[in-house]
Order: structure tokens, then C-alpha cells, then sequence
């Protein structure tokens, strides 16, 4: 088992790696003086403020030192978290500005994730008993997961919030309201919460209920299954194996998955205008906020990074031949 | 297992999903090379009163600048394919390039390339388009279409790697069990075309892949900044209000068109798997 | 004892029936242990799975097979549940991956047993004394299938397989996978497990008739779908009367070698398809000695006691 989560931990390192040197590279690559650009974004300034940022980013970039020196200069204020000052929001850090957003992204996708996995997969294993079902399910998973995440957002933004005014199409809460600990805020928040949330379980829902119907036929065909019928086992023991097995790659594939849902968490945000990191990506890029976008993509990558390693886990306690360290590649 | 190719047509042809998948993505292909004939207006001129709802003028009505949306439809219809099209194939030649040269050689190359493989598999492809797309102050529908292609090798390398792991022992079995006899009858007339068969599937999942990946770059407003695209018609709606004013004929179209390609896709994929695999066949 | 009779199953498939075992008659006495052979396709494996586990593609025609008296309703995949296993049991050729891969042993047989309303615990010592007797540790309950050797899954399922005492066990080319050594093993605890009482009747099947000298009663030949040959051990190696056997065991090496090719060495031509076979025997074109009576069915006739065979010379 330590091997297994070794061997895992040492990918993420060398991702993290990966991540920060492009974080790193990719501005240096483009062509353009980041720094007049970031200046020009501040808007008019008298002369010595200009100046006095002009020497800030000069420190921060650091470009008068050797390009090595650079990176290390990089990787030094990584760690202290030193992750420069947005221009947006200027002069917030921007390390407190993601702070804000995080939790925003913990209370939409968490639910959204785990609930679709959950209500996905017992919803695919259940198509694949019965054959109306699927034949009305399967088309339905198909449609689903192949709709581009933004564009249900904005259905259901457009029908629910819209045209039946059920809910709140913009924002975590009302402009109205401070956040603070009361049923009336909770209320709120909730309120604007739910359709986001509706669209993203949705899309997610259907590639579960797709993948576990596929892979419970898989299972139910598998050497095991065929014997336990042959012992006359009813079909609700091999049922409860078949599905147990095939948690197995959904777990897997919820890892897979974790790219393409931080893509849906970005294009939705943006619909709703939910102050997560996703939304806030979007307003540093069309601001041309480099240490905002820096920073974002590094934060999206540790948080893959850490759902990464929670589903690691999940899968050695789930699957007993990655905790007797016999399989060489599990996921 | 080795299929004729009347063999393959005629259970293609039996197959419902692949009838069904086939059919729309043929009717969007048409729809995207005869469409821009079809209407007198250009994608991006102002041609009419602002927000007209559908009718026998305009099609799909009018945006809030008095676009014409059928237009820009069906010109942002065409990007859609491009970008499928290169964006997949670059994705899939990839994919195969590494992917086969990792389980074929096996040993060291196929640790390195592994090891790669799954770094780059945990990035999200998103973000890093994102950083890439925000330092670009230029970008064409090429260069978005080549970024995404050049992103989305991973998990097709993974795929064909132990595709071609488990071929190359099967290979070996073969080869040992005819002793000589018929062997290269058997490479070219049951492992190759397994072989194509699974690259043929790979590539369609390449290519709805990139056509959502592009929908999603080009609707935070990263994507082609000289043409339009499903993605920004979907962008420009919802910055220019058309939620509130109930503008719905403006983004239903552009989503709607994306979701019944790939899905569309994704069907056909499955509809081909049970041609090729005798063991899903319907009895 | 079983006894089979005018046992006919197709396979369905889009171009239509494949006629895989066709009117099926015989019987295997209790404490016989009978082998199954034949080439690969002539539906020895159609004719075991249909006595225990007839499901799609595979069709029931007719016939009936009668088990200790009582008929199997073998064309009822739900009724046949109550027979499995009491009764009737298999010993599946995938034995290496028959156990389910996520579930410790002693918890999956555990959860098996209490899925057929029967108690574990009381179970419990008679199955460890059963591992005794292969010579598995009793730590095999506590593990999970991969932890074990080929050979230690190999007699695990034996063992399952054969708890609860059935009538007849069906064992489906159990040799295949193994090395020789681990071969001769597993034969031989097939005879102690009848020599015990553990099961009454057995039917092997395999396509290495080599294996059957050493431990079958009896053997029965099929050849494309239609039986051709049933007799003690002794007598089919010494004075078989289908030419088809007398081929099969001539084209035999002396000792040990197997043939695993559809098309078998030593007998020119290759059997018949089965879709649309033709009319009569269908060994007679491959047969050396056919003649114009060939082209109808020959019976499946007692020749002398215990000998059965269908070949319109031998009689």
C-alpha cells in the first residue's frame, strides 16, 4: 500500500513541479512587456506612482537577474505564498483574493461532485437491470454529459431564474446582504447556490450513470458473476458484487474526471457570476491580471492535486489489492 | 476480431446508434458547408433591428446588435468542425505516437512515457489553455484548434499504450500457437484492424472533446478573437444580457448544436464498439 | 445418476441456429466418472453448460435430463437457481478468475451459503476439513483471491464447488491452464472427492483424452455436435468402433502431448459448420470408410453392454 500511495505521491510532486515552472515560463515566453501592460491597467497615475510600481513589478518579476535566478526567485515566493498583487483588485494580494473565493468553490462542487457520483452511479446500476430503463436513461446520460457545461447553465438560468423566477441568477448572495451567521443569509445563499449547483450535478450525472450502467454489463459478464450463477446465487448477491466491482473504475474515472470538471466549475461560474476562483480567472484574464492568473492556476492545480489524493485513498481502503501492494497500475 | 468489410457495413447498418449517431453528425456537416449559402447576411454585420425573435426574415432571429443569429449559427458551425477536425487529429496522432511507442517498446521508454503521461493527465487541460490563451493577444481558430490538440494527448496515449500492451502479448501467443504458419495473415487480418478499429474510436472521443474544450475556451472569451464560434455567440449572449431580456433564441442554438454533435459522437462511438466487439452485439 | 435424453440445444445467432448438440441420449451412473471429449467445437462445453446454466445465446430445443429421478428444468434459468449447486455443481474452466477479486473467501462462500438460506458456521468445519484434504491452509478464508497461486485458486474452487455434496459435478476443462504436475494433482483429487462421497456423478470435460486414461470410468466422443461414442475407459482405447474415435486415438502421442488446434493432426479435413450442417452423419466426410447409408443419422445403439456407439459400420 505505501508503494502504491509512493508512487502516487511522487507524480503529484512532479506535477506540482510541472505546474509552477509553467506558471513560470509561459509569461516570460509571450511576447509584450507584462509590465507596461500591468501599469497601463492601473489606469492613469501621476508620474511617481507609476514609477514606484514600475520598481514593485521590476522586484517582483525580477527581470534584471539571470533567468535561473529568476526561477528560484519564483519558487522561493511560492512558498512563502507571496503570489504578488492583483491589478484588478488592486492593491489586494492575491493570495487573500483567492482566499475569498475558495470556499465558494468548496460549497458548489463538493456537493455537486459527490452527490452526481453517488446518485449517478446507483442510477446507472439500476438501468442496467431493467430494460425500459436504459432504453430511456442511457439517451438521456448521452444528451447529458455531452452538453457543454455553460450552455445548461444558462438554460436553467434562463428557465428557472427567468422566466419562472424561481431563483436568483447572479452572485453567491444579494447585493443587499453581508455575510454573516443568520437563517435569512443562509437562506440567500442557498437560494442563489441551487442553480449552479443543479447544473454542474446534471452534466456530472449523466457521465456517471453512463459509465456505471457500462461497466455493471461488464461485470455481470465477468468470470465471477458467471460462477456465483452457476452456484445459484440469487441475482441480488451478484448484483451487490457486480456493483461493488465497478465502483472500482468509477472511482478511478471520478479522478479522469476532475479536468473536465474544473472546466465545467469555470464556465459555469461565469454564468452565474459566482465569486469562485473559476470566475475570478475569467475577470484576471480579460483584465490581463497575470498575478491573478498565476495564481488561480496554481490554486486549481493544488486543489486537483488534493482531490486527486483523496480519491487515492478512497481507493485503497475500497479495493484490497492496492493495500496488499499487488497491483502494479490501478488507476 | 477481424471484421469483413460487408461484414462490417452490414452489422453497421443494423446498428440503430450508429444509424442515429451518424445521421445528425452528417446533418450539421451539410448544415455547416451549405448554410453560410443559404443566408444573404454576414456573420458579424449589422443588418437589422436589434433583438428580433425568429421569423421568415431571420431565421433565428436577430441578436441585440441586429446580427443575424442563423448566420453567425451556422458560420460558428463550420469553426465547430475545424477545430474537431484539428484539434482531434492532433490529440489522436499524439495520442498514438506516444501512447504506441510506450507499449511497444516497453521497459525504460514506456516508464518515462508513462510517468509523463500521468503527469500531464492530472493537469487540467482547461486551465493550462487558459494560461496559454491569456498571454496570447492574437489567437485564430488554427491556433486555438492546434493548443487544444496539443493538450488532449494524455489519456488517448494511456488508452492505446495498454491497447497495444495487451496486442503484443496476444501477438506473441499467436504467433507461438500457428508456428509460422499464417502469421502475417493474422497481424494484418486480425490485430491491425482491431487496432484501427479502437484508433477510429479514440479519435471520435479526440474530436468531441475538442469541440467542448473549444466551446468552453471561447465562451470565457479566449477563443478566436477574428471570427465567430458557437462558444462566443454563447459568450456574447450572456455579456450582452440576453438572459434578462429573454433574448433565448440567441443561445439555445449555438448549445444546442454543440450538445447534438457530441452526444451525437459519444452514440456513434458506442453504436461502433458493438460493431466491432462480437460481444455486444444484440442477438 | 443421470440420465439425458434426445438432449438438443442451439445457439441463437443472427444468421440463424447454430445446431450445436444435437438429440443428446446417455446416462452417467452414480460414483461414474465420465469424460467429455471431443475437438474444440463439437459441443462437449454446449452439452456441460446446458445440464447446469442454459442461458443466451444458447437455446433450449428439447429433451430432458433426469437426475436422481427428478427432471431439471434446465430451460428455466430461475427455476434451475434451487438445483445449482445442491445438485447440480460446476467446476468452471475459468477457476483462476472465478472468485470474486474483492471479496475475502471465507466471506464470499459465507455470503453464498446465507444467500441459499444455509448456515456458515455449522458449514464451517466441514469445509475446513475439506481444505485439510487439499492441503490449504485454513488462512485461505482470510484472504483475498490474489494473494493465492494459480493452483491454490484451482482447489479452492474445487472445493466450493463441491460443499454441499452435489449429485453431479460438472468439471469444464479444469487442466487446461495447469503445468502436468498440478494436472495429475487435481485428477487425483477428483477420484478422492468420488471415492469420499463428496459428489456421485462426474463428468469431465476436456479435449485432452490423455488426461481421461488415467481417471475416467467411461468416456463419450462428440464429434460437430452429435455424440458418437460411449463406452468404458479400457474399451474406447482398446476396441473403439466409431472411426472417428479410432482416429482420435490413434492420432494420439504416446504419452502427455495434447492437441489444442481446431483442426486435428493426423485427420484430414475439417469438421462441418454447424449452421447449416449437412444431413446425416457428420464425421462421413472426413470419414475413410463412409458409404450411402451415411447420409442419414446413424442411432446412438448399445453394441454390447455399456458400449454405445453411432456409426452405421458398427453395428
Amino acid at each position: 500500500m505505501s508503494r502504491y500511495l509512493g508512487r502516487k505521491l511522487l507524480i503529484y510532486l512532479l506535477t506540482f513541479f510541472l505546474a509552477v515552472t509553467i506558471d513560470w515560463l509561459i509569461p516570460r515566453l509571450m511576447p509584450g512587456d507584462p509590465i507596461n501592460v500591468m501599469i497601463s491597467r492601473l489606469g492613469p497615475r501621476n508620474p511617481q506612482e507609476v514609477q514606484l510600481l514600475r520598481e514593485y513589478y521590476l522586484k517582483i518579476f525580477a527581470l534584471d537577474v539571470p533567468m535561473w535566478q529568476q526561477y528560484i526567485n519564483f519558487w522561493k515566493s511560492v512558498f512563502r505564498g507571496d503570489l504578488g498583487r492583483s491589478t484588478l483588485f488592486f492593491p489586494r494580494p492575491v493570495l487573500d483574493i483567492i482566499k475569498a473565493s475558495v470556499p465558494y468553490d468548496i460549497l458548489l462542487l463538493l456537493p455537486a461532485i459527490l452527490l452526481s457520483w453517488f446518485a449517478g452511479n446507483n442510477f446507472g446500476a439500476l438501468a442496467a437491470r431493467r430494460r425500459w430503463l436504459d432504453n430511456t436513461v442511457l439517451p438521456l446520460g448521452y444528451i447529458l454529459t455531452a452538453t457543454p457545461y455553460m450552455w445548461l447553465a444558462l438554460l436553467l438560468a434562463w428557465a428557472l431564474g427567468i422566466v419562472a423566477g424561481i431563483f436568483p441568477i447572479a452572485g453567491a448572495y444579494s447585493f443587499d446582504l453581508r455575510p454573516h451567521l443568520s437563517w435569512r443569509f443562509i437562506q440567500d445563499l442557498l437560494l442563489h447556490w441551487f442553480l449552479p449547483f443543479l447544473s454542474l450535478f446534471m452534466v456530472m450525472f449523466g457521465g456517471w450513470a453512463i459509465g456505471m450502467r457500462n461497466m455493471i454489463i461488464y461485470e455481470l459478464e465477468a468470470d465471477y458473476s458467471r460462477y456465483l450463477e452457476a452456484l445459484g446465487a440469487p441475482q441480488g448477491l451478484i448484483r451487490r458484487y457486480a456493483f461493488r466491482n465497478a465502483l472500482l473504475p468509477q472511482i478511478t474515472g471520478l479522478a479522469l474526471q476532475l479536468g473536465t470538471i474544473v472546466a465545467g466549475a469555470v464556465a459555469t461560474e461565469v454564468v452565474f457570476a459566482y465569486p469562485g476562483i473559476g470566475n475570478l480567472i475569467v475577470q484576471a484574464i480579460q483584465n490581463q491580471d497575470y498575478f491573478l492568473i498565476q495564481g488561480c492556476f496554481l490554486f486549481i492545480i493544488l486543489g486537483v492535486l488534493l482531490a486527486n489524493l483523496l480519491i487515492d485513498i478512497a481507493y485503497v481502503i475500497v479495493d484490497p489489492r492496492t493495500r496488499l501492494g499487488m497491483t502494479g497500475e490501478a488507476a | 476480431m477481424g471484421l469483413k468489410r460487408s461484414e462490417f457495413l452490414f452489422f453497421a447498418w443494423r446498428n440503430r446508434k450508429l444509424r442515429i449517431g451518424v445521421s445528425i453528425v452528417i446533418f450539421f456537416v451539410i448544415l455547416a458547408i451549405v448554410g453560410p449559402f443559404l443566408t444573404k447576411y454576414p456573420p458579424n454585420e449589422y443588418v437589422e433591428a436589434a433583438a428580433f425573435p425568429p421569423s421568415k426574415e431571420h431565421w433565428f432571429g436577430t441578436t441585440i446588435f441586429g446580427q443575424d443569429v442563423f448566420s453567425q449559427f451556422v458560420h460558428g458551425l463550420k469553426a465547430t468542425f475545424v477545430v474537431g477536425l484539428i484539434g482531434g487529429t492532433i490529440g489522436t496522432f499524439l495520442g498514438i505516437l506516444i501512447g504506441f511507442t510506450a507499449g511497444y517498446r516497453g521497459g525504460m521508454v514506456d516508464e518515462v512515457l508513462n510517468m509523463v503521461t500521468n503527469i500531464v493527465l492530472i493537469i487540467p487541460t482547461l486551465a493550462v489553455l487558459i494560461i496559454i490563451a491569456a498571454y496570447l493577444t492574437v489567437r485564430g481558430i488554427l491556433t486555438e484548434s492546434v493548443l487544444i490538440g496539443l493538450t488532449a494527448w494524455p489519456w488517448a496515449a494511456r488508452a492505446i499504450r495498454a491497447q497495444t500492451f495487451s496486442l503484443r502479448v496476444r501477438d506473441y501467443v499467436d504467433l507461438a500457437r500457428m508456428s509460422g504458419v499464417g502469421s502475417m495473415k493474422i497481424i494484418f487480418g486480425e490485430i491491425a484492424p482491431n487496432m484501427m478499429s479502437y484508433l477510429l474510436l479514440v479519435y471520435i472521443l479526440q474530436f468531441g472533446g475538442a469541440v467542448l474544450n473549444a466551446a468552453a475556451l471561447d465562451f470565457i472569451g479566449l477563443g478566436p478573437t477574428n471570427t465567430i464560434s458557437l462558444g462566443l455567440m454563447m459568450n456574447y449572449a450572456l455579456l450582452w444580457a440576453a438572459l434578462p431580456l429573454g433574448i433565448w433564441w440567441w443561445f439555445v442554438p449555438p448549445g444546442l448544436a454543440i450538445t447534438a454533435i457530441v452526444g451525437a459522437l459519444y452514440v456513434t462511438n458506442v453504436g461502433l464498439d458493438e460493431v466491432f466487439n462480437p460481444k455486444l452485439r444484440e442477438m | 445418476m443421470l440420465q439425458v435424453e434426445n438432449l438438443t440445444v442451439y445457439y441463437k445467432t443472427l444468421r440463424g441456429y447454430v445446431r450445436a448438440l444435437e438429440r443428446a441420449t446417455f446416462t452417467v451412473a452414480d460414483g461414474e466418472i465420465m469424460g467429455l471429449a471431443g475437438e474444440s467445437g463439437c459441443g462437449k462445453t454446449t452439452l456441460g453448460h446446458s445440464i447446469i446454466y442454459l442461458r443466451p445465446p444458447m437455446n433450449y430445443i428439447e429433451g430432458r435430463v433426469v437426475l436422481d429421478g427428478q427432471e431439471l428444468p434446465i430451460w428455466d434459468m430461475e427455476r434451475m437457481r434451487e438445483f445449482r449447486y445442491r445438485h447440480v455443481s460446476l467446476i468452471p474452466q475459468y477457476a483462476m478468475n472465478a472468485l470474486n477479486p474483492t471479496r475475502k473467501i471465507g466471506k464470499m462462500i459465507a455470503e453464498l451459503l446465507e444467500s441459499r438460506e444455509m448456515n456458515y458456521d455449522e458449514i464451517l468445519p466441514e469445509l475446513k476439513r475439506r481444505l485439510d484434504l487439499v492441503q490449504l491452509s485454513h488462512d485461505v478464508l482470510k484472504m483475498y483471491p490474489i494473494e493465492l497461486s494459480g493452483g491454490m485458486k484451482q482447489r479452492t474452487v474445487m472445493v466450493v464447488s463441491t460443499l454441499l455434496n452435489p449429485s453431479l459435478l460438472i468439471a469444464d476443462e479444469i487442466t487446461s491452464a495447469l503445468d502436468v504436475s498440478t494436472q495429475k494433482a487435481v485428477c487425483e483429487m477428483l477420484v478422492e472427492f468420488r471415492d469420499r462421497g463428496f459428489v456421485k456423478s462426474t463428468i469431465i470435460i476436456t479435449h485432452d483424452i490423455s488426461i481421461l486414461y488415467q481417471i475416467a470410468d467411461s468416456i463419450l466422443v462428440m464429434y460437430a455436435g452429435q455424440l458418437s461414442e460411449k463406452a468404458p475407459t479400457e474399451t474406447i482405447f482398446r476396441d473403439a468402433r466409431h472411426p472417428y474415435t479410432q482416429m482420435l486415438i490413434g492420432s494420439l502421442p504416446k504419452v502427455g502431448v495434447r492437441y489444442q488446434e481446431e483442426r486435428l493432426r493426423g485427420i484430414p479435413g475439417s469438421p462441418p459448420q454447424l449452421l447449416d450442417p449437412p444431413p446425416g452423419c457428420r464425421f462421413r466426410d472426413r470419414c475413410p470408410v463412409a458409404f450411402d447409408r451415411c447420409v442419414e443419422v446413424p442411432p446412438f445403439l448399445e453394441i454390447s453392454p455399456g458400449h454405445f456407439v453411432a456409426c452405421w459400420r458398427a453395428y
